[in-house]
């Protein structure tokens, strides 16, 4: 008998291959998507009262873009192959698209929008500051010193257009990373063609409520009133995602119980015992009903100012778990039962190896290093001129 | 010399006999007859394997974990007893892969098997289909194989093999599976784990070769793959295998 194991696993299934990092892989992603879809929601959508959050919400994606591909590179066994993907990608394989999808995001949609965004401010400081900061500047002008008003426009038409093609371009690269598992036909627990829309829609929830929190903790830092209707837009935003995101899952659950195929009792037995924690109390629970339930209350009755602020970072910060838990049962849950549905394997995660819990926490940390260096360098606070195009 | 009529009928039937054993041979091991130039294009490889003749004593394993140099807990071939009582969950069973066979049952009164397993070299595989760069692919004489200087070791192929034949060989860290003994078979000669089976459990089997016996078993014999509804056009083919098989 080998410990952890409760029935039979094929051999070579005992130990998990895909670790706590692939669980932060579609996690970053989804903030990244999710941060991007709030930003568009003022420019292309013309939401005037998230205006405050454009440039913290573009930054916010960035930062953890940045991060992203880490957790990839120093899961695999080989990362010094791994661009292979971009010189050799096999087209039948949904992984070896990720290099395309990612460089597409972070430099067509992303760093332009960015870039447009800040060009004026931009070109100002490559004029005001000296020294480093100078130089800094002056490379990121990219050598283009025109902000008159014409160019200002031509600036806003183009950053608009960037918009417009960066929401598909969101939905596409979250889309596509709960297409990497909702393909695998292997396994059960991830095979449903539902899997892309759930990754987009939870993706959605993470980025609107990161933003959230992001903002009401730097106002707060910078000691600035926050503004109450852009806090109270996002909270009803994040609302409205939430229904339809919980909405699809459950309809999964449903199908599942219902449909009760070959895989449904080894599944089920795996959500009532070795997910309990992970899956109903932290996903379902904590991390699902109670931030639904603040954020419907505040649909339904009127709160004052300080506890709706309460209950926007509770539910903020409980959906940001929530949704680290339902990554977790999913890449984690996917292996922790055989494809032969007659076992149970355990994850026992390292502290400090390569795949372990001290690099997840490390690399966790890093988008909000890279963050407040993007704070410093390019500041959302002065941005409060709505878009005109 | 003079060479009478009785000489040539000696010599002849000498001859014929080893011809048959020859024969013989071949239809035991399942070797491919030997041949200086190998050509991919004219083989297309598979194996049978008979549920009834596996007695589960894990010679195949250990066959095939020397000849392979398969590192320590992981298996490119493993061996499964099943023990099935009436109403209830198969019990499955495979100490370490079976290397070292099984204990005695405890109950000797319940339908009990073994089932041998191995990669299926499926002709649509998806561990092909998900590798990112190609480094593992389907030969073209149907052996699915892993190049070990390409591998990113990134075990989308480990996720998408529905039968679990896959691991990350620590040595390389890389993946590694069952290569059907490509190094042998291209060679004429049959795979280690068939080579040890004393029972004839397993047999190599050549889908372009019009004499291989695998032609006359799929047409005499029922026959089934693992998990069909996976649609991966598996080649290893069971003979007697049990429903509660997974």
């Amino acid at each position: 008998m080998i410990p952890g194991i409760d029935g039979f696993m094929y051999p070579n299934e005992v130990e998990l291959q895909w670790s706590v990092l692939i669980v932060l892989y579609p996690y970053i992603t989804g903030l990244v998507a999710g941060a991007f879809i709030l930003a568009s929601l003022e420019r292309v959508f013309r939401v005037d009262a998230v205006r405050p959050t454009y440039r913290l919400a573009l930054l916010t994606a960035l930062a953890f873009l940045l991060v992203a591909p880490l957790p990839l590179q120093l899961h695999l066994g080989h990362p010094e192959r791994s661009f292979e993907m971009y010189l050799t990608p096999h087209r039948s394989s949904a992984m070896a698209m990720f290099g395309f999808v990612y460089l597409w995001y972070l430099t067509v949609v992303l760093l332009l929008e960015i870039w447009l965004e800040y060009r004026v401010e931009i070109v100002e400081l490559a004029q005001s500051t000296t020294g480093t900061k100078r130089l800094i500047y002056r490379v990121l002008t990219l050598g283009s010193y025109n902000i008159s008003p014409e160019a200002r426009r031509i600036d806003d038409k183009v950053g608009y257009a960037v918009t417009v093609i960066g929401i598909p371009s969101a939905f596409l690269l979250h889309g596509y990373v709960g297409f990497i598992f909702g393909s695998v036909k292997a396994n059960p627990w991830w095979s449903t063609p539902l899997m892309p829309v759930v990754f987009l829609f939870s993706a959605m929830v993470s980025g609107i409520a990161a933003v959230m929190v992001l903002y009401t903790v730097s106002m707060k830092l910078r000691r600035t009133p926050i503004d109450m209707r852009c806090l109270d837009t996002i909270a009803r935003y994040l609302f409205y995602t939430f229904v339809i995101d919980f909405t699809l899952e459950m309809l999964d659950l449903i199908h599942r119980t219902y449909e009760s195929d070959e895989s449904f009792r080894s599944l089920d037995f795996m959500v009532h015992t070795r997910l309990w924690f992970s899956h109903v109390i932290l996903q379902i629970g904590l991390g699902t009903l109670v931030p639904l339930a603040l954020l419907a209350a505040n649909q339904l009755w009127k709160f004052t100012e300080g506890t709706r602020k309460a209950m926007y970072m509770t539910a903020g910060g409980l959906t940001l778990v929530g949704i680290f838990a339902m990554r977790w049962n999913v890449v984690i849950g996917g292996q922790l039962f055989s494809k032969s549905f007659l076992g149970y394997t355990s994850y026992k995660m390292d502290l400090v190896s390569r795949e372990g819990l001290i690099p997840a926490i490390l690399l966790m940390l890093l988008p909000f290093a890279i963050f407040w260096v993007l704070l410093k360098l390019l500041p959302p606070w002065q941005g409060g001129k709505a878009h005109e195009a | 010399m003079d060479i009478s009529r009785r000489d040539i009928f000696q010599v002849g039937g000498k001859l014929l006999v080893l011809a048959s054993v020859g024969a013989t041979l071949e239809q035991i091991t399942g070797a491919a007859p030997p041949s200086d130039a190998y050509r991919m294009a004219d083989h297309w490889w598979g194996m049978i394997v008979d549920i009834d003749k596996c007695i589960g004593c894990g010679n195949c394993v250990r066959g095939c974990s020397k000849e392979n140099n398969v590192p320590e807990g992981y298996f490119r071939t493993w061996v499964e007893r099943y023990q099935i009582e009436e109403g209830k969950p198969p019990h499955v069973e495979s100490p370490k892969g079976a290397i070292d066979g099984f204990p005695p049952l405890a109950r000797t009164d319940l339908k009990s098997f073994f089932v041998p397993k191995l990669c299926n070299h499926c002709a649509d595989s998806p561990c092909v289909q998900v590798c990112p760069v190609g480094a593992t692919f389907v030969s073209p004489d149907g052996v699915v194989m892993v190049d070990d200087n390409y591998c990113l070791g990134c075990r989308y192929c480990v996720q998408a093999c529905p039968y679990g034949c896959r691991y990350l060989k620590p040595e390389t860290n890389t993946v590694d599976k069952c290569t059907l003994c490509y190094h042998r078979i291209t060679k004429g000669l049959t795979t280690a784990c068939c080579e040890n089976c004393p029972t004839g459990a397993r047999l190599l089997v050549d889908f372009k070769n019009p004499k291989d016996p695998v032609h006359e078993i799929l047409r005499t014999h029922k026959v089934q793959v693992l998990k069909p509804y996976m649609a991966t056009r598996a080649k290893v083919y069971y003979e007697n295998l049990d429903g509660e098989v997974r």
